[in-house]
C-alpha cells in the first residue's frame, strides 16, 4: 500500500485560478510638509499652468497638497491645490489668521463624475477646446477668501506688486546661492 | 611704485580664508617668511591668538604701535585708542565687503524691491537726461 504524502494522484484538468494574496497598503503617516511652508507663506510655483507665479499658501490638505490662492485679483491664480514638490517657499509671510479656510478640503476640488462620454461620442466630438466653466460657488468662495487676504496684503508696502510679478531667472542668477 | 603696506608687528590684517574669514586681526609677531602670529584682539574681533599663513591674510593700511609679542590686553588698549574698528568700517574696502554680504542674503521679496528701486532711479535719470 503506497501513501500519498508529496504529490497528489489526481490533478484537475484545467488549472484552478487562485486569487493572489492582496498586498494591503496601509497609509499611516500624513505627508510631511516642509518646515519652510506654513499658512501665509508666499510660495513660488515652478511648474504647471501657473509656473513663475508668486502665490499665498493657505493651508495643507489631508492629501498632502497645499491649498493656495493668488489672490485671484492680483495674479490670476484661483483657490487651487499644488504639490509642495513643485514649489519654492520664500521667507515672506502674509497674515492669514483672518481667512477662513476650514471648508476647503480635497473633496471640494474633486472632479465631478458626470463628465464621462462614450468612446465613440468622444471620437466624433469637436476638437475645439471647451472653455472652462467655473462654478458660482467657486467664484463666491474665491471672493470671500481674497477679500480677507487683500486687506492684509495691501497693508504691507510693495507686497501687491511683488505677488503680481512673475519669478524669472536671469543669466547671472545662481539659484543654489540665492536666498528665498 | 613702492610698497607701502609691510608685514610688521602692529599691522592690521583681514583674514581671507578659513574659519575666521572676514575678520580683522593684528600681527603680533613674525614666525618666518610664510607665517605670523596674529591676535584679534579676541574680545574685539573674535580672533584668538594663533599662527596664520600669509596666504590666508590680506594687509590693510592700518598700523598700530604695539610691542612684539604684546599681551592681548595691551593690543586691545591700543586698538580702542585708535578706534581701528570704526576706521575700518569707514573704508570703501569694508563697505564693499558689507554690500556683497548684504546682496547674497537678500530674500526674493528684497530682490523685487531692489529691482523696482533700480527702475525708479533709471526713470529719474532718463528724465533728467531728456530735459
Amino acid at each position: 500500500m503506497t501513501t500519498d504524502t508529496k504529490t497528489p494522484r489526481y490533478y484537475p484538468a484545467e488549472d484552478i485560478k487562485r486569487p493572489r494574496k492582496k498586498h494591503v497598503l496601509v497609509k499611516q503617516n500624513p505627508t510631511k510638509i516642509r518646515s519652510s511652508i506654513t499658512p501665509g507663506t508666499v510660495v513660488i510655483i515652478l511648474a504647471g499652468r501657473f509656473r513663475g507665479k508668486r502665490v499665498v499658501c493657505l493651508k495643507s490638505l489631508d492629501s498632502g497638497l497645499l491649498l493656495v490662492s493668488g489672490p485671484y485679483k492680483i495674479n490670476g491664480v484661483p483657490l487651487r491645490r499644488v504639490n509642495q514638490v513643485y514649489v519654492i517657499a520664500t521667507s515672506t509671510k502674509v497674515d492669514v489668521s483672518g481667512v477662513d479656510v476650514k471648508s476647503f478640503d480635497d473633496a471640494y476640488f474633486a472632479r465631478s463624475k458626470d463628465e464621462k462620454k462614450g468612446e465613440e461620442e468622444e471620437f466624433f466630438a469637436d476638437d475645439t477646446p471647451k472653455p472652462a466653466v467655473v462654478s458660482d460657488q467657486r467664484k463666491k468662495d474665491q471672493k470671500v477668501v481674497d477679500d480677507a487676504l487683500l486687506k492684509t496684503i495691501s497693508a504691507v508696502d510693495m507686497l501687491e506688486g511683488y505677488l503680481a510679478a512673475s519669478f524669472t531667472l536671469n543669466s547671472k542668477d545662481k539659484p543654489h546661492l540665492m536666498k528665498f | 611704485m613702492t610698497f607701502t603696506r609691510f608685514m610688521q608687528v602692529g599691522r592690521i590684517v583681514l583674514i581671507n580664508y578659513g574659519p575666521e574669514e572676514g575678520k580683522l586681526a593684528t600681527v603680533v609677531d613674525i614666525v618666518d617668511q610664510n607665517k605670523c602670529l596674529i591676535d584679534g584682539p579676541a574680545d574685539i574681533t573674535g580672533v584668538e591668538r594663533q599662527v596664520i599663513s600669509y596666504t590666508r591674510i590680506a594687509l590693510t593700511d592700518f598700523l598700530i604701535k604695539i610691542d612684539k609679542n604684546a599681551k592681548s590686553k595691551d593690543v586691545e588698549k591700543v586698538w580702542e585708542e585708535e578706534d581701528i574698528s570704526g576706521k575700518w568700517e569707514a573704508t570703501s574696502w569694508a563697505k564693499k565687503l558689507a554690500s556683497r554680504k548684504r546682496r547674497v542674503s537678500l530674500s526674493d521679496f528684497d530682490r523685487f524691491k531692489v529691482m523696482v528701486a533700480k527702475k525708479q532711479k533709471a526713470a529719474i535719470i532718463a528724465k533728467k537726461m531728456a530735459a
